[in-house]
Protein backbone atom coordinates (compact mmCIF):
# COMPACT_ATOMS: atom_id res chain seq x y z
CA UNK A 1 0.00 0.00 0.00
CA UNK A 2 1.58 3.54 -0.65
CA UNK A 3 -0.61 6.58 -0.18
CA UNK A 4 1.84 8.92 -2.17
CA UNK A 5 0.83 7.11 -4.93
CA UNK A 6 -3.42 6.60 -4.36
CA UNK A 7 -2.93 10.36 -3.29
CA UNK A 8 -2.03 11.37 -7.08
CA UNK A 9 -4.06 8.82 -8.40
CA UNK A 10 -7.23 10.02 -6.82
CA UNK A 11 -6.57 13.11 -8.23
CA UNK A 12 -5.71 11.72 -11.95
CA UNK A 13 -6.13 8.46 -12.63
CA UNK A 14 -4.14 8.98 -16.21
CA UNK A 15 -0.88 9.82 -14.81
CA UNK A 16 1.50 8.02 -16.89
CA UNK A 17 4.14 5.39 -15.06
CA UNK A 18 6.98 7.47 -15.29
CA UNK A 19 5.33 10.59 -13.99
CA UNK A 20 3.48 8.91 -11.13
CA UNK A 21 7.56 7.42 -10.53
CA UNK A 22 8.70 11.07 -10.88
CA UNK A 23 6.24 12.80 -8.37
CA UNK A 24 6.31 10.48 -5.91
CA UNK A 25 10.17 9.75 -5.75
CA UNK A 26 9.09 6.16 -6.32
CA UNK A 27 10.90 4.23 -9.39
CA UNK A 28 8.48 2.87 -12.34
CA UNK A 29 9.37 -0.52 -11.58
CA UNK A 30 7.67 -0.13 -7.60
CA UNK A 31 4.99 1.90 -8.74
CA UNK A 32 4.19 -0.61 -11.64
CA UNK A 33 4.09 -3.17 -8.58
CA UNK A 34 2.48 -1.17 -6.35
CA UNK A 35 -0.71 -0.29 -8.25
CA UNK A 36 -1.34 -3.46 -9.60
CA UNK A 37 -0.93 -4.89 -5.77
CA UNK A 38 -3.32 -2.20 -5.02
CA UNK A 39 -5.73 -3.40 -7.67
CA UNK A 40 -5.78 -6.92 -7.04
CA UNK A 41 -6.11 -6.41 -3.12
CA UNK A 42 -9.42 -4.23 -3.63
CA UNK A 43 -7.85 -1.14 -2.50
CA UNK A 44 -8.35 0.80 -5.73
CA UNK A 45 -11.48 -0.41 -7.18
CA UNK A 46 -11.93 1.45 -10.30
CA UNK A 47 -11.03 4.17 -13.02
CA UNK A 48 -13.38 6.36 -14.10
CA UNK A 49 -13.46 9.80 -16.39
CA UNK A 50 -15.76 12.68 -14.54
CA UNK A 51 -17.55 13.98 -16.99
CA UNK A 52 -20.31 16.81 -17.42
CA UNK A 53 -23.04 15.28 -18.94
CA UNK A 54 -24.97 18.80 -19.15
CA UNK A 55 -22.93 19.47 -21.82
CA UNK A 56 -24.76 16.91 -24.05
CA UNK A 57 -27.91 16.97 -25.68
CA UNK A 58 -28.71 13.45 -24.48
CA UNK A 59 -28.60 14.51 -20.69
CA UNK A 60 -28.98 12.21 -17.80
CA UNK A 61 -31.00 12.82 -14.91
CA UNK A 62 -29.78 11.97 -11.34
CA UNK A 63 -31.76 11.67 -8.06
CA UNK A 64 -30.82 11.11 -3.96
CA UNK A 65 -33.36 8.94 -2.80
CA UNK A 66 -33.71 8.62 1.13
CA UNK A 67 -34.81 5.64 1.81
CA UNK A 68 -36.13 5.31 5.54
CA UNK A 69 -35.75 0.94 6.37
CA UNK A 70 -36.93 -1.44 9.08
CA UNK A 71 -33.68 -2.89 9.64
CA UNK A 72 -33.53 -6.67 10.32
CA UNK A 73 -32.39 -8.97 13.08
CA UNK A 74 -28.73 -10.07 12.46
CA UNK A 75 -28.20 -8.54 9.47
CA UNK A 76 -29.45 -5.03 9.88
CA UNK A 77 -29.26 -2.59 7.09
CA UNK A 78 -26.64 -4.96 4.83
CA UNK A 79 -29.64 -7.10 3.42
CA UNK A 80 -31.49 -4.53 1.78
CA UNK A 81 -28.30 -2.85 0.66
CA UNK A 82 -27.25 -5.49 -1.18
CA UNK A 83 -30.86 -5.84 -2.62
CA UNK A 84 -30.58 -1.92 -3.87
CA UNK A 85 -26.99 -2.14 -5.34
CA UNK A 86 -27.80 -4.90 -7.99
CA UNK A 87 -29.97 -2.84 -10.00
CA UNK A 88 -28.38 -0.76 -12.71
CA UNK A 89 -29.97 2.49 -12.19
CA UNK A 90 -28.42 2.80 -8.62
CA UNK A 91 -25.27 4.43 -8.94
CA UNK A 92 -24.40 4.44 -5.10
CA UNK A 93 -25.30 3.64 -1.80
CA UNK A 94 -24.66 4.81 1.48
CA UNK A 95 -25.70 3.92 5.13
CA UNK A 96 -26.18 7.12 6.46
CA UNK A 97 -26.85 8.37 10.47
CA UNK A 98 -29.11 10.65 10.88
CA UNK A 99 -33.17 11.26 9.70
CA UNK A 100 -33.05 8.53 6.79
CA UNK A 101 -30.82 4.77 6.67
CA UNK A 102 -30.00 4.27 3.37
CA UNK A 103 -28.98 6.91 0.79
CA UNK A 104 -29.63 5.64 -2.95
CA UNK A 105 -28.33 7.40 -5.96
CA UNK A 106 -30.46 6.89 -9.22
CA UNK A 107 -29.57 7.75 -12.54
CA UNK A 108 -31.79 8.10 -15.58
CA UNK A 109 -32.50 9.12 -19.01
CA UNK A 110 -35.98 11.39 -17.75
CA UNK A 111 -37.16 12.33 -14.76
CA UNK A 112 -39.65 10.60 -15.31
CA UNK A 113 -38.10 7.43 -15.69
CA UNK A 114 -35.67 8.00 -12.35
CA UNK A 115 -39.88 8.46 -10.42
CA UNK A 116 -40.82 5.05 -11.97
CA UNK A 117 -37.93 3.44 -11.02
CA UNK A 118 -38.43 4.65 -7.17
CA UNK A 119 -42.21 3.74 -7.48
CA UNK A 120 -41.99 0.49 -8.89
CA UNK A 121 -38.56 -0.76 -7.28
CA UNK A 122 -37.48 0.93 -4.61
CA UNK A 123 -40.67 1.81 -2.63
CA UNK A 124 -42.32 -1.88 -2.59
CA UNK A 125 -39.13 -3.42 -1.56
CA UNK A 126 -39.86 -5.49 1.42
CA UNK A 127 -38.67 -3.68 4.59
CA UNK A 128 -39.11 -0.12 2.91
CA UNK A 129 -40.31 2.25 4.73
CA UNK A 130 -40.24 5.39 3.05
CA UNK A 131 -38.80 7.26 0.15
CA UNK A 132 -37.95 10.76 -0.56
CA UNK A 133 -36.93 11.66 -3.77
CA UNK A 134 -34.50 15.00 -4.57
CA UNK A 135 -33.60 15.39 -8.20
CA UNK A 136 -29.95 16.67 -9.06
CA UNK A 137 -30.88 20.06 -10.83
CA UNK A 138 -27.31 21.21 -11.66
CA UNK A 139 -23.72 19.73 -10.99
CA UNK A 140 -21.30 22.55 -9.67
CA UNK A 141 -18.46 20.47 -8.09
CA UNK A 142 -17.69 16.38 -8.10
CA UNK A 143 -14.91 14.41 -7.21
CA UNK A 144 -12.95 17.34 -6.38
CA UNK A 145 -13.73 18.75 -10.13
CA UNK A 146 -15.75 21.84 -10.91
CA UNK A 147 -18.43 21.50 -13.32
CA UNK A 148 -19.19 25.06 -13.59
CA UNK A 149 -16.98 28.01 -15.41
CA UNK A 150 -13.51 27.88 -15.55
CA UNK A 151 -10.97 28.92 -13.12
CA UNK A 152 -9.20 32.31 -14.30
CA UNK A 153 -5.88 33.06 -13.40
CA UNK A 154 -6.17 36.51 -12.41
CA UNK A 155 -2.42 36.75 -11.99
CA UNK A 156 0.14 39.19 -13.94
CA UNK A 157 2.36 36.75 -16.45
CA UNK A 158 5.33 37.73 -15.48
CA UNK A 159 6.50 38.34 -11.55
CA UNK A 160 9.24 38.82 -9.51
CA UNK B 1 21.49 58.45 -7.69
CA UNK B 2 20.81 56.07 -10.36
CA UNK B 3 18.47 53.51 -9.94
CA UNK B 4 18.00 50.41 -12.94
CA UNK B 5 14.70 50.35 -14.27
CA UNK B 6 14.21 46.60 -14.47
CA UNK B 7 15.84 45.44 -18.11
CA UNK B 8 13.05 42.94 -18.24
CA UNK B 9 10.49 45.21 -17.96
CA UNK B 10 10.11 45.40 -21.75
CA UNK B 11 10.15 41.75 -22.23
CA UNK B 12 7.71 41.53 -19.23
CA UNK B 13 5.38 44.15 -21.61
CA UNK B 14 5.61 42.13 -24.64
CA UNK B 15 4.07 39.08 -22.55
CA UNK B 16 1.70 40.94 -21.18
CA UNK B 17 -0.06 41.54 -24.26
CA UNK B 18 0.34 38.48 -25.99
CA UNK B 19 -2.76 36.29 -26.12
CA UNK B 20 -2.69 32.55 -25.36
CA UNK B 21 0.59 33.02 -23.83
CA UNK B 22 1.80 29.56 -21.47
CA UNK B 23 3.53 31.30 -18.07
CA UNK B 24 5.99 29.77 -15.86
CA UNK B 25 7.23 33.25 -15.24
CA UNK B 26 5.25 34.34 -11.72
CA UNK B 27 6.21 34.89 -8.02
CA UNK B 28 3.47 33.73 -6.15
CA UNK B 29 1.13 30.72 -5.39
CA UNK B 30 -1.74 29.87 -7.53
CA UNK B 31 -3.54 28.50 -4.74
CA UNK B 32 -6.33 30.55 -3.54
CA UNK B 33 -5.75 31.95 0.22
CA UNK B 34 -7.32 29.18 2.38
CA UNK B 35 -10.85 29.55 2.61
CA UNK B 36 -10.58 30.06 6.73
CA UNK B 37 -8.20 33.30 6.86
CA UNK B 38 -10.23 34.61 4.11
CA UNK B 39 -13.05 33.95 6.38
CA UNK B 40 -11.25 35.88 9.34
CA UNK B 41 -10.61 38.79 6.69
CA UNK B 42 -14.35 39.16 6.04
CA UNK B 43 -15.35 39.03 9.74
CA UNK B 44 -13.27 41.64 10.82
CA UNK B 45 -14.85 43.93 8.34
CA UNK B 46 -17.88 42.54 10.11
CA UNK B 47 -17.12 43.47 13.25
CA UNK B 48 -16.27 46.78 11.89
CA UNK B 49 -12.15 46.74 12.35
CA UNK B 50 -11.34 49.47 10.16
CA UNK B 51 -9.05 51.73 11.94
CA UNK B 52 -5.23 52.06 12.03
CA UNK B 53 -3.47 49.08 14.66
CA UNK B 54 -0.60 49.87 16.71
CA UNK B 55 2.45 51.39 14.66
CA UNK B 56 3.76 47.89 14.94
CA UNK B 57 0.55 46.03 14.72
CA UNK B 58 -2.25 44.51 16.27
CA UNK B 59 -0.67 43.04 19.88
CA UNK B 60 -2.40 39.43 19.23
CA UNK B 61 -0.89 39.27 15.58
CA UNK B 62 2.87 40.05 17.44
CA UNK B 63 2.05 37.48 19.62
CA UNK B 64 1.26 34.86 17.22
CA UNK B 65 4.35 35.64 15.59
CA UNK B 66 6.48 35.34 18.36
CA UNK B 67 4.96 32.26 19.21
CA UNK B 68 5.74 30.66 15.26
CA UNK B 69 9.13 32.17 15.31
CA UNK B 70 9.91 30.12 18.58
CA UNK B 71 8.24 26.78 17.34
CA UNK B 72 9.51 27.08 13.74
CA UNK B 73 13.35 28.84 14.41
CA UNK B 74 13.44 28.41 18.37
CA UNK B 75 14.49 32.36 18.80
CA UNK B 76 12.65 34.29 21.36
CA UNK B 77 11.38 37.45 20.48
CA UNK B 78 9.80 40.27 22.99
CA UNK B 79 5.83 41.11 20.37
CA UNK B 80 6.48 44.35 22.48
CA UNK B 81 9.83 45.70 20.88
CA UNK B 82 10.97 43.05 18.78
CA UNK B 83 8.38 42.32 16.20
CA UNK B 84 7.17 44.39 13.67
CA UNK B 85 4.35 44.08 10.78
CA UNK B 86 4.88 45.35 7.85
CA UNK B 87 3.55 46.02 3.95
CA UNK B 88 4.35 42.27 2.97
CA UNK B 89 8.19 41.08 3.22
CA UNK B 90 9.20 43.95 0.84
CA UNK B 91 8.47 46.77 2.95
CA UNK B 92 10.19 45.02 5.77
CA UNK B 93 13.94 44.45 4.01
CA UNK B 94 13.20 48.03 2.90
CA UNK B 95 12.93 49.27 6.08
CA UNK B 96 15.63 47.03 8.18
CA UNK B 97 18.53 47.80 5.37
CA UNK B 98 17.28 51.67 6.24
CA UNK B 99 17.57 51.55 9.78
CA UNK B 100 21.34 49.56 9.71
CA UNK B 101 22.76 50.94 6.21
CA UNK B 102 24.17 54.77 6.51
CA UNK B 103 25.91 56.38 3.37
CA UNK B 104 28.93 54.72 1.91
CA UNK B 105 28.21 51.32 4.00
CA UNK B 106 28.89 48.58 2.24
CA UNK B 107 26.00 45.49 2.03
CA UNK B 108 26.94 41.78 1.07
CA UNK B 109 24.32 41.07 -1.52
CA UNK B 110 23.84 36.91 -2.53
CA UNK B 111 23.08 36.61 -6.25
CA UNK B 112 20.96 35.65 -8.15
CA UNK B 113 18.59 37.00 -6.18
CA UNK B 114 15.25 38.90 -5.90
CA UNK B 115 15.67 41.87 -7.77
CA UNK B 116 14.96 44.34 -5.22
CA UNK B 117 18.02 44.03 -2.75
CA UNK B 118 20.27 46.07 -4.76
CA UNK B 119 17.70 49.18 -5.53
CA UNK B 120 17.08 49.42 -1.85
CA UNK B 121 20.69 49.64 -0.92
CA UNK B 122 21.46 52.17 -2.98
CA UNK B 123 18.28 54.07 -1.82
CA UNK B 124 19.78 54.22 1.38
CA UNK B 125 23.50 55.52 0.49
CA UNK B 126 24.46 52.05 0.71
CA UNK B 127 27.40 50.59 -1.63
CA UNK B 128 26.11 46.74 -2.66
CA UNK B 129 28.79 44.75 -2.80
CA UNK B 130 27.72 41.47 -5.14
CA UNK B 131 28.53 38.25 -4.36
CA UNK B 132 28.00 35.74 -6.54
CA UNK B 133 26.91 31.69 -6.13
CA UNK B 134 27.88 29.21 -8.42
CA UNK B 135 25.71 26.50 -9.77
CA UNK B 136 28.25 23.87 -9.03
CA UNK B 137 28.12 24.58 -5.02
CA UNK B 138 24.21 24.82 -5.56
CA UNK B 139 24.13 28.14 -5.29
CA UNK B 140 24.87 28.57 -1.84
CA UNK B 141 27.14 30.94 -0.02
CA UNK B 142 30.32 29.61 1.06
CA UNK B 143 32.42 31.06 3.81
CA UNK B 144 35.58 31.80 1.29
CA UNK B 145 32.56 33.59 -0.94
CA UNK B 146 31.88 35.67 1.95
CA UNK B 147 35.59 36.37 3.38
CA UNK B 148 36.62 37.60 0.21
CA UNK B 149 34.53 40.14 -0.26
CA UNK B 150 34.29 42.03 3.32
CA UNK B 151 36.29 44.79 4.09
CA UNK B 152 36.79 47.27 7.01
CA UNK B 153 33.41 49.14 5.41
CA UNK B 154 31.44 46.12 5.19
CA UNK B 155 28.04 46.80 7.70
CA UNK B 156 25.56 44.64 6.26
CA UNK B 157 25.07 40.87 4.55
CA UNK B 158 21.82 40.33 3.19
CA UNK B 159 21.09 36.28 3.17
CA UNK B 160 17.99 34.63 0.56
CA UNK B 161 18.03 31.48 1.60
CA UNK B 162 15.65 29.58 0.64
CA UNK B 163 16.49 31.61 -2.78
CA UNK B 164 14.26 32.97 -5.82
CA UNK B 165 15.02 32.39 -8.56
CA UNK B 166 17.78 29.18 -7.88
CA UNK B 167 15.10 27.37 -5.05
CA UNK B 168 18.58 26.95 -3.18
CA UNK B 169 18.40 26.34 0.50
CA UNK B 170 21.11 26.78 3.37
CA UNK B 171 21.50 23.74 5.54
CA UNK B 172 22.76 24.40 9.06
CA UNK B 173 26.05 23.30 8.33
CA UNK B 174 26.54 25.67 5.60
CA UNK B 175 25.62 28.18 8.00
CA UNK B 176 27.67 27.41 10.57
CA UNK B 177 30.30 28.22 8.17
CA UNK B 178 29.00 31.82 7.67
CA UNK B 179 27.97 32.22 11.68
CA UNK B 180 31.86 31.39 11.94
CA UNK B 181 33.16 34.52 9.81
CA UNK B 182 30.29 36.43 10.86
CA UNK B 183 31.57 36.10 14.30
CA UNK B 184 34.87 38.08 14.05
CA UNK B 185 33.07 41.25 12.69
CA UNK B 186 30.32 43.29 13.48
CA UNK B 187 28.35 42.69 10.09
CA UNK B 188 24.51 42.77 11.06
CA UNK B 189 22.65 40.02 8.53
CA UNK B 190 19.23 40.38 7.03
CA UNK B 191 17.90 37.02 6.46
CA UNK B 192 15.03 37.08 4.24
CA UNK B 193 13.18 34.23 4.87
CA UNK B 194 10.00 34.43 3.06
CA UNK B 195 9.91 30.87 1.91
CA UNK B 196 10.97 29.31 4.84
CA UNK B 197 8.00 26.90 4.60
CA UNK B 198 9.13 25.70 1.28
CA UNK B 199 11.56 23.47 1.63
CA UNK B 200 11.56 19.85 0.50
CA UNK B 201 14.24 17.70 2.33
CA UNK B 202 12.19 16.42 4.68
CA UNK B 203 13.88 18.68 6.98
CA UNK B 204 12.64 22.38 8.43
CA UNK B 205 14.11 25.55 7.41
CA UNK B 206 17.28 26.96 9.63
CA UNK B 207 17.96 30.35 10.48
CA UNK B 208 21.21 31.94 10.84
CA UNK B 209 19.43 33.34 13.57
CA UNK B 210 19.24 30.71 15.88
CA UNK B 211 23.05 29.93 16.08
CA UNK B 212 25.46 30.73 18.64
CA UNK B 213 25.96 34.83 18.71
CA UNK B 214 23.94 35.51 15.34
CA UNK B 215 20.30 36.58 16.73
CA UNK B 216 21.58 39.86 18.45
CA UNK B 217 23.15 41.01 15.01
CA UNK B 218 19.89 39.57 12.72
CA UNK B 219 16.81 40.86 11.28
CA UNK B 220 14.91 37.97 9.96
CA UNK B 221 12.16 38.97 7.39
CA UNK B 222 8.97 36.99 6.70
CA UNK B 223 5.17 37.16 6.26
CA UNK B 224 2.30 35.97 5.06
CA UNK B 225 2.54 35.73 1.05
CA UNK B 226 3.92 32.84 -0.06
CA UNK B 227 3.25 30.37 3.22
CA UNK B 228 -0.55 31.39 3.04
CA UNK B 229 -0.93 31.70 -0.47
CA UNK B 230 -1.74 35.78 0.32
CA UNK B 231 0.68 37.67 -1.88
CA UNK B 232 -2.70 39.65 -2.10
CA UNK B 233 -2.88 40.82 1.10
CA UNK B 234 0.23 42.48 1.58
CA UNK B 235 1.47 41.71 5.02
CA UNK B 236 4.84 40.42 6.31
CA UNK B 237 7.23 40.76 9.80
CA UNK B 238 10.38 41.28 10.82
CA UNK B 239 12.01 40.24 13.94
CA UNK B 240 14.86 41.10 15.28
CA UNK B 241 17.15 43.04 17.95
CA UNK B 242 15.31 45.81 20.11
CA UNK B 243 17.27 49.06 18.82
CA UNK B 244 17.44 47.81 14.95
CA UNK B 245 13.50 47.19 15.19
CA UNK B 246 13.07 50.72 16.94
CA UNK B 247 14.19 52.19 14.43
CA UNK B 248 12.38 49.95 11.80
CA UNK B 249 9.45 51.45 13.57
CA UNK B 250 9.70 54.80 13.26
CA UNK B 251 10.55 54.67 9.34
CA UNK B 252 7.12 52.45 9.10
CA UNK B 253 5.36 55.11 11.18
CA UNK B 254 6.26 57.79 8.95
CA UNK B 255 5.81 56.00 5.57
CA UNK B 256 3.16 53.75 5.98
CA UNK B 257 1.50 54.62 9.33
CA UNK B 258 0.04 50.76 9.91
CA UNK B 259 0.11 47.61 8.12
CA UNK B 260 -3.54 46.90 6.88
CA UNK B 261 -5.54 45.78 9.67
CA UNK B 262 -8.21 43.41 7.52
CA UNK B 263 -5.08 41.37 6.65
CA UNK B 264 -3.65 41.40 9.90
CA UNK B 265 -7.07 39.89 11.08
CA UNK B 266 -6.57 37.08 8.89
CA UNK B 267 -3.12 36.28 9.31
CA UNK B 268 -3.77 36.04 13.21
CA UNK B 269 -6.48 33.13 11.59
CA UNK B 270 -3.31 32.03 9.27
CA UNK B 271 -1.01 31.68 12.03
CA UNK B 272 -2.96 29.90 14.58
CA UNK B 273 -5.03 27.33 12.06
CA UNK B 274 -2.87 27.71 9.45
CA UNK B 275 -0.38 24.25 9.41
CA UNK B 276 -2.59 21.68 7.49
CA UNK B 277 -3.24 24.42 4.94
CA UNK B 278 0.69 24.55 4.61
CA UNK B 279 1.55 20.46 4.40
CA UNK B 280 -0.79 20.21 1.85
CA UNK B 281 0.66 23.18 -0.35
CA UNK B 282 4.41 21.89 0.41
CA UNK B 283 2.87 18.38 -0.82
CA UNK B 284 1.83 19.49 -3.97
CA UNK B 285 5.01 21.90 -4.52
CA UNK B 286 6.64 18.92 -4.30
CA UNK B 287 5.22 17.04 -6.55
CA UNK B 288 5.38 19.59 -9.04
CA UNK B 289 8.97 20.16 -8.39
CA UNK B 290 10.14 16.91 -9.04
CA UNK B 291 7.91 17.05 -12.16
CA UNK B 292 9.11 20.10 -13.75
CA UNK B 293 13.25 19.16 -12.27
CA UNK B 294 13.12 15.73 -14.37
CA UNK B 295 10.72 17.70 -17.30
CA UNK B 296 13.62 20.09 -17.93
CA UNK B 297 16.83 17.36 -17.19
CA UNK B 298 14.84 14.90 -20.26
CA UNK B 299 15.21 17.83 -22.26
CA UNK B 300 18.49 18.61 -22.21
CA UNK B 301 18.90 21.69 -19.98
CA UNK B 302 20.57 20.70 -16.54
CA UNK B 303 18.72 21.42 -13.56
CA UNK B 304 20.04 21.15 -9.86
CA UNK B 305 17.44 19.54 -7.65
CA UNK B 306 16.09 22.68 -6.20
CA UNK B 307 15.11 22.37 -2.18
CA UNK B 308 12.87 25.36 -1.32
CA UNK B 309 10.32 28.17 -2.58
CA UNK B 310 8.92 27.42 -5.93
CA UNK B 311 11.34 27.31 -8.95
CA UNK B 312 13.21 25.61 -11.05
CA UNK B 313 16.40 27.43 -12.42
CA UNK B 314 17.84 24.97 -15.59
CA UNK B 315 21.17 25.92 -17.18
CA UNK B 316 20.90 26.49 -20.87
CA UNK B 317 23.76 27.03 -21.85
CA UNK B 318 24.15 23.78 -23.65
CA UNK B 319 21.74 25.87 -26.58
CA UNK B 320 24.80 28.60 -27.25
CA UNK B 321 21.65 31.28 -26.46
CA UNK B 322 21.86 34.09 -23.42
CA UNK B 323 19.04 33.77 -21.17
CA UNK B 324 17.18 37.14 -22.75
CA UNK B 325 17.91 35.37 -26.45
CA UNK B 326 16.30 31.79 -25.14
CA UNK B 327 13.41 33.47 -23.04
CA UNK B 328 12.14 36.32 -26.25
CA UNK B 329 12.60 33.53 -28.96
CA UNK B 330 10.81 30.97 -26.94
CA UNK B 331 7.84 33.74 -25.98
CA UNK B 332 7.70 34.51 -29.77
CA UNK B 333 7.73 31.09 -30.88
CA UNK B 334 5.88 28.84 -28.36
CA UNK B 335 4.34 31.76 -26.56
CA UNK B 336 5.88 30.37 -23.13
CA UNK B 337 6.98 32.97 -20.75
CA UNK B 338 9.66 32.44 -18.04
CA UNK B 339 12.06 34.82 -16.68
CA UNK B 340 15.70 34.88 -18.13
CA UNK B 341 18.17 34.21 -15.66
CA UNK B 342 20.04 37.59 -15.47
CA UNK B 343 17.33 39.52 -14.34
CA UNK B 344 18.45 38.28 -11.02
CA UNK B 345 22.12 39.43 -11.19
CA UNK B 346 25.02 38.79 -13.75
CA UNK B 347 25.55 35.53 -12.36
CA UNK B 348 21.98 33.92 -13.19
CA UNK B 349 23.21 34.31 -17.22
CA UNK B 350 23.32 30.93 -18.42
CA UNK B 351 19.68 30.06 -16.56
CA UNK B 352 16.09 30.78 -16.68
CA UNK B 353 13.61 30.71 -14.03
CA UNK B 354 10.81 28.47 -14.24
CA UNK B 355 8.03 28.65 -11.74
CA UNK B 356 5.96 25.59 -11.13
CA UNK B 357 3.26 27.73 -9.25
CA UNK B 358 1.28 25.95 -11.63
CA UNK B 359 -1.05 22.65 -12.17
CA UNK B 360 0.70 19.46 -13.59
CA UNK B 361 -1.38 19.72 -16.46
CA UNK B 362 -0.02 23.40 -17.75
CA UNK B 363 3.58 22.37 -16.33
CA UNK B 364 3.41 20.00 -18.67
CA UNK B 365 2.34 21.44 -21.80
CA UNK B 366 5.01 24.43 -21.06
CA UNK B 367 7.74 21.65 -21.09
CA UNK B 368 6.15 19.95 -23.98
CA UNK B 369 6.61 23.38 -25.93
CA UNK B 370 9.73 24.17 -24.77
CA UNK B 371 10.82 20.90 -26.20
CA UNK B 372 9.20 21.57 -29.35
CA UNK B 373 11.15 24.83 -28.95
CA UNK B 374 14.54 23.38 -28.46
CA UNK B 375 14.25 21.13 -31.81
CA UNK B 376 13.51 23.80 -33.37
CA UNK B 377 16.91 25.75 -32.40
CA UNK B 378 18.96 22.39 -33.23
CA UNK B 379 17.32 22.16 -36.47
CA UNK B 380 18.55 25.68 -37.22
CA UNK B 381 21.70 24.94 -36.25
CA UNK B 382 21.91 22.05 -38.96
CA UNK B 383 20.47 24.24 -41.91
Amino acid sequence: MNIKLLKLLSKNARYTVHELSVMSGISEDEVVTEVSAMEKEGLIRGYKAVIDWERLDSAKVSAIIELKVEPQPDVGFEQIAEEVKKYSEVESVYLMSGGYDLCVIVKGKTFQEVAMFVAKQLAPMKYVVSTATHFILRRYKELDIELIGDAKDDREKISF
Amino acid sequence: MEIKPSGIRKFFDIAAEMDDVISLGVGEPDFQTPWHIRQAGIKSLQDGKTKYTSNRGIMELRKAVSDYMKEQISCEYDPATEVLISVGGSEAIDGAVRAIVGRGDEVLIVEPSFVCYEPIVKLAGGVPVIISTKAENEFRLTANELKSHITDRTKLLILPYPGNPTGAIMEQKDLEDIAEVLRETDIAVISDEIYSELTYTGQKHVSIASLDGMQERTVVINGFSKTYSMTGWRLGFACGPAPILQQMTKIHQFAIMSAPTTSQYAAIEALKNGRPDIEAMVEEYDMRRRLIVDGFNALGLDCFEPKGAFYAFPSIKSTGLSSEEFCERLLYSKKVAIVPGNAFGESGEGHVRASYCYSVNHIKEALHRIGEFLEEIKNEDKG
